[in-house]
């Protein structure tokens, strides 16, 4: 076996999926803050620290076990997975790809940096992904799952997903 | 504490008054959650009922920071200081036994005396006037509160708040709509939502109330300053009443008790129900 790497470790990440959105994998969704591989007992061990989404996602134990599971059908059986919460996580994170890979699958993605937080009853403007057009209405401030708001498209008349600024 | 020759016994009820406070909001955001779980399958629309549900997953999500922030602070104190903290004959054997806890047994198995959660959470759904109004005041306060506990020197208690108040913000954002859309509404929806305003009024004092804890927490550069907030909280509720047309509540007798233990019946039922399955299968896991 080759000696085990951090980026060996995040290749094989990369085929972990947000089970609530199959589009996005950990990577893209930036939860991943750090791999640290050592050599315990001559066999290697992983630590990878996360941050998770929104304090109550209960994707985010599927997400841990999912990410256990690719490692050990790779051989690697020493494997510690821990949750950071400082400093908490953002859709800044997201990575750019990530971000295009939400729209295709329908979901308008979180285009504002979260750090500009807006006023009480400011909204955002929000394209369709469908049409394109920026003529939509929020419906719903929460959607399906914790990260997502509802949205109609006022010109393809279709309902649509928005990935909020968070 | 530095120069203090005794270092043991600040020591220890600066261990304590930090336990206290951790459980305090741990058992907010839990009662809080489970007030609004009610409401899953019975919201007056779907759009709703998945607003309720997510922001009681919120909840439950700050419930369990806490919890298990509060569980490492038992597991790391000697067994002789952790004895007669809880009343629960099931927990307290856990601790003679010298096992360790988790954030399960924290919500789980403390009675109803032990909870430090305010009166205003435990405070039952009724309609949807009361939810909205009981969420709306505990809403304002907790983002005011998140954005102090942000300067905490703790530093589990500040990750928790920075993640907490992102949350709190869109809860308030919600809540603060539907209480300008009742007041602004019909003649019954303003009537409604005036009538629970003025009647969950009397539970918004103990939000501001400094406890021992609380005060040991400020001093210590832990917790925040609660008295402190009360001005802002009354400036963002009145903003918001105004707009809903809706009347300030008169100062009345404000009760309080609940981060003391003193509860009212409503939190005995919600327990019963939360504990239910713990307390008759132990350790029962999915
Ligand atoms: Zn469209």
């Amino acid at each position: 076996m080759n000696t085990l790497t951090p980026d060996i470790v995040y290749k094989l990440l990369a085929s972990v999926t947000d089970p609530e959105v199959p589009a996005l994998t950990v990577l893209d969704l930036g939860i991943v803050r750090n791999v640290e591989v050592s050599e315990k007992g001559n066999a290697p061990s992983v630590k990878i620290t996360i941050t998770p989404t929104y304090s109550g996602c209960p994707a985010m134990d599927v997400i841990s076990m999912n990410m256990r599971m690719a490692l050990l059908s790779h051989g690697i059986k020493q494997i510690n997975i821990e949750s950071q919460l400082t400093p908490a996580w953002t859709t800044d994170w997201m990575s750019e790809e990530g971000k295009q890979k939400l729209k295709a699958y329908g979901i308008a993605p979180p285009y504002r940096k979260a750090a500009d937080t807006l006023g009480l009853f400011e909204e955002d403007a929000i394209t369709c992904p469908r049409c394109g057009s920026q003529e939509t209405e929020l419906v719903s401030q929460f959607g399906a799952t914790s990260c997502k708001a509802l949205y109609k498209c006022l010109s393809c008349h279709e309902p649509f997903e928005h990935f909020k600024c968070h | 504490m530095e120069g203090n020759p005794n270092n043991e016994i600040p020591n220890t009820k600066m261990k304590n008054a930090l336990l206290n406070y951790t459980l305090s909001l741990a058992d907010n955001a839990s009662v809080m959650s489970h007030r609004l779980g009610e409401w899953c399958g019975h919201g007056p629309v779907l759009e709703q009922d998945i607003a309720l549900t997510n922001i009681s997953l919120d909840d439950i999500g700050q419930a369990r920071s806490l919890y298990q922030y509060a569980a490492e602070q038992l597991n790391n104190m000697p067994t002789t200081e952790k004895t007669n903290l809880f009343s629960d004959m099931m927990l307290n054997a856990k601790i003679a036994a010298g096992e360790n806890l988790d954030e399960d047994d924290l919500a789980y198995l403390r009675d109803a005396w032990d909870y430090r959660s305010l009166l205003l959470v435990e405070q039952p759904n009724k309609d949807w006037a009361y939810t909205i109004a009981r969420s709306f005041y505990y809403d304002a306060f907790m983002q005011l509160f998140y954005k102090g506990l942000q300067n905490s020197k703790d530093d589990r208690l500040k990750g928790i708040a920075e993640k907490s108040l992102k949350e709190v913000t869109y809860h308030l954002r919600w809540s603060s709509e539907w209480i300008i859309r009742l007041g602004d509404g019909t003649d019954e929806s303003h009537q409604k939502i005036q009538t629970a305003i003025n009647d969950l009024w009397m539970y918004t004092g103990e939000m501001f109330k400094m406890t021992d804890t609380d005060k040991a927490m400020a001093v210590a550069g832990i917790g925040v300053d609660l008295a402190g907030l009360h001005k802002d909280w009354l400036n963002n509720i009145k903003n918001i009443f105004t707009q809903a047309t809706l009347q300030l509540p008169t100062d009345i007798w404000m009760q309080d008790g609940g981060k003391e233990g003193h509860h009212s019946e409503h939190l005995g039922y919600i327990l019963a129900d939360m504990q239910f399955l713990q307390r008759t299968y132990p350790g029962l896991d999915w």
